[in-house]
């Protein structure tokens, strides 16, 4: 390969936020070969740069933000970047990916890759505008929520920056805080935006007028109009568009799988007054999309709660699943307000909901009391509880403080008996879907590379397709998603053409020669994927000690406990079941039965740099 | 005469619009090239305003070059005569003359009609009329 430059903004930018400095460097043809962009250039930078034994909270964790070859160019959605760190909220692999306009504007700018190092004196923000690159006082903003933060800066600077911020939680090390673009979308899991308030960088702003260039761009005009025409012949580009994610809930409740009552049961009795329905006839005011969008998920709403009026891009699926069921709240205006006050705050809907529901769980059973509650009672199903304790989380005040570390660390302190319904795994909250009777939902969760996660397997439906519980084929469905999804964020595109309309995925190959000047059939894309997935176990493997199976668990909920009501009542996964899926997962990936990667495998992927890692915790582990 | 237009408000912000115009155009990746402006009105009241030529001529009235002309149903600069000064832009009523330090002369919509099938909110459209 001659050069990264097609496809690519083709510079890597690093910052030293404890000097106020910065470096240019061209990107480097080999990465862009061997890991292609978005998740891949995150896995291979992270694992490179990150010494053994960093502090997740310290200065010399970096914080990447990464572009795709097809982020920004002329195909439908493509628009993600990605953004990763060690995690604050597991201490292994963390990345979060946002959509909106941000990795086109790196690319016009005429970059791939912003790495962040050090911390800086005091807080700040870092404006990148062409070549010119600053870091800049931010003592204004600190403080301030994450729309006030954004309006601010595009005031300041002018309406055509792109702006990534930290509302109080992030500021406040709260260890699922997230990260807001565009008025409403989030960079949410795995704690990035806690590394940023770390840093004390409050925001990030890009403007570029660059622009970037493109192998052939006749035929990248030619084949992303053939793309774009394919899309709206398809019935979904019609049926899905004006419900968004949150369609999806009156079926996730027909199958049992809706997480309620801090995923005690699988089904919300009044699901249907929280869906996309209600969502688009009570409160909808724009579909809003992200760079290139035919298919607009952003349901932008407007509520009013009491006296107060508020706006919020949502809510989406998963905010409906665990600030609607999770907590029980039943009805969409609260779920919007919920969703409003937490993304100003800076806090993840799904860490937030899935904690949140924990500390109403642990007040039912008497683990919290009035004694840390102010002397007020909470309730499952209460706006005012679940509002009073977003809060107290965001402000790190009284059980908030504690409750800020997530779940898993709140229940190691508060003890109880509450370790067997802390929904996490390795320390990432679970997601919007309730899987103890659903084998491949389940193990996809268990295996997820930044714990529990639904998007990089959402296999669910095959669940459902082929037989709940059953572990034949299960296994192997994963792994495929686990490569298929990710592999969208190293393009950096979005996954819903494909996953919601049925797209055909290996469109993006076809599109991928024009753009780059390299022809890579998507097998081959697939398999880069596998390579990356393989990395960022290593990444585990490398930082976490006596990382491997014991690792993969599910929640002792998922095994120990029938769901309470609706669809799958009576019914969970047995322990054996779940052991069974981990041996089929950890055969079929070439893995040994500890869940470490074999060397050999490693060698096969193009990964023999891990191995001295590898050999290092298996010295370790016997 | 050929006209691009805005109808309703239902922008979802995509901006494929200006990125294709910059590569039918220009041949070139770059949504700031485009002749189209979306802006964000966010967070309230959460719309967003597009706006686009409507042909009206002022930027011909106002040039001084007289690089502006009437071709094929819509007024087109000749890229060859434009000094660059920028009177047009100051001119235009619309605030859709657009410039770029890549350019001497400003980015105009020409009315092509390329972007329409492909703003999937169905907000523009490519109005032709008799010459008036």
């Amino acid at each position: 390969m001659k050069d990264a430059r097609h496809g690519y903004g083709g510079r890597v930018l690093r910052v030293d936020l404890a000097r106020g400095t910065h470096r240019v460097e061209p990107l480097d043809p080999e990465l862009a070969r061997d890991y292609i962009g978005g998740r891949g250039f995150v896995a291979k930078i992270l694992y490179d740069e990150v010494p053994v034994g960093c502090d997740p909270l310290g200065p010399e964790n970096p914080l990447l933000v990464a572009a795709g070859p097809l982020s920004g160019t002329f195909l439908p959605c493509a628009s993600k970047a990605h953004l990763g760190a060690k995690s604050p909220a597991t201490g292994g692999y963390g990345d979060a990916n946002v959509g909106g306009h941000l990795a086109m504007e790196m690319k016009h700018a005429g970059y791939d890759l912003f790495i962040i190092a050090g911390r800086a004196d005091r807080p700040c923000y870092l404006v990148v505008d062409d070549d010119q690159v600053a870091v800049r006082d931010a003592s204004h903003l600190w403080g301030k929520g994450s729309l006030a933060t954004e309006s601010a800066l595009k005031r300041e600077l002018g309406e055509d920056f792109q702006v990534a911020t930290i509302g109080p939680a992030g500021e406040n090390l709260v260890r699922f805080a997230c990260i807001t673009h565009d008025f409403g979308r989030q960079a949410g899991r795995a704690g990035i935006a806690t590394v940023m308030g770390a840093k004390r960088l409050k925001a990030i702003a890009v403007r570029g007028s660059r622009g970037f260039p493109l192998a052939d761009p006749g035929a990248v005009i030619r084949v992303g109009k053939e793309m774009y025409r394919q899309l709206f012949a398809l019935p979904g580009f019609r049926d899905w568009t004006p419900y968004g994610t949150a369609g999806v809930t009156d079926w996730v409740n027909r199958v049992g799988a809706f997480p309620t009552r801090n995923f005690q049961t699988g089904f919300f009795e009044a699901h249907r007054d929280i869906g996309g329905k209600a969502l688009r006839d009570r409160i909808l005011v724009l579909d809003k999309g992200c760079f290139g969008c035919p298919i607009p998920c952003g349901k932008y709403s407007r509520v009013t709660i009491g006296s107060d009026e508020v706006y919020v891009e949502g809510p989406e699926y998963e905010t409906v699943a665990m600030i609607g069921g999770d907590c029980c709240l039943g009805r969409i205006e609260e779920v919007a307000y919920v969703n409003a006050v937490m993304d100003d705050l800076g806090l993840d809907t799904i860490s937030g909901g899935n904690v949140v529901a924990f500390a109403l769980e642990c007040f039912d059973r008497g683990i919290i009391t009035r004694s840390d509650t102010e002397g007020r009672d909470l309730r499952f199903g209460d706006l005012e509880s679940v509002l009073w304790l977003t809060r107290k989380i965001a402000r790190r005040e009284g059980i908030g403080d504690l409750l800020a570390q997530g779940v898993k660390e709140a229940a190691a302190r508060l003890g109880g008996g509450s370790e067997r319904f802390a929904i996490h795994v390795k320390g990432l909250e679970v997601s919007g879907y309730e899987p103890r009777y659903a084998a491949a939902m389940a193990l996809a969760y268990m295996t997820c590379d930044v714990g529990a996660h639904h998007n990089r397997a959402w296999a669910i439906t095959y669940d459902v397709a082929v037989g709940r519980d059953r572990v034949e084929g299960k296994a192997h469905r994963v792994i495929e998603l686990q490569h298929l999804r990710p592999l969208f964020d190293m393009l950096g595109v979005c996954r819903f053409p494909w996953v919601e309309v049925e797209f055909e995925p290996s469109r993006y190959a076809d599109i991928f020669a024009p753009v780059t000047g390299q022809r890579r059939s998507w097998e081959e894309l697939l398999e880069l994927s596998e390579r990356v997935w393989n990395l960022t176990r290593m990444f585990w493997v490398r930082h976490v000690p006596g990382f491997g199976r014991s690792w993969d668990q599910a929640p002792p909920r998922w095994y120990e406990e029938p769901a309470l009501s609706g669809p799958t009542q009576g019914k969970h996964l047995s322990r054996d079941t779940l052991e069974r899926l981990l041996d089929d997962y950890y055969a079929l990936r070439g893995w040994d039965a500890r869940g470490l990667p074999t060397p050999e495998k490693l060698e096969q992927l193009g990964l023999g740099f891990t191995v001295p890692d590898l050999e290092r915790a298996r010295g370790a582990g016997t | 005469m050929k006209r691009l237009t805005v109808t309703g408000e239902a922008c979802s912000g995509c901006r494929v619009c200006q990125l294709l115009c910059a590569l039918v155009h220009f041949h070139d990746n770059n949504v700031k090239k485009g002749a189209i402006a979306v802006h964000g009105l966010f967070p309230a009241p959460g719309r967003y305003r597009v706006e686009v030529c409507d042909q009206c001529g002022e930027c011909a009235r106002v040039c001084p070059e007289e690089a502006i002309g009437l071709e094929d149903g819509a007024w087109r600069i000749d890229a060859k005569r434009c000094s660059g000064c920028g009177a047009c832009v100051d001119a235009c009523p619309s605030g859709v003359m657009f410039t770029h330090s890549d350019l001497v002369a400003p980015i105009k919509c020409d009315a092509c009609g390329e972007c329409v099938p492909f703003c999937s909110r169905g907000v523009l459209e490519l109005a032709e009329e008799g010459n008036r």
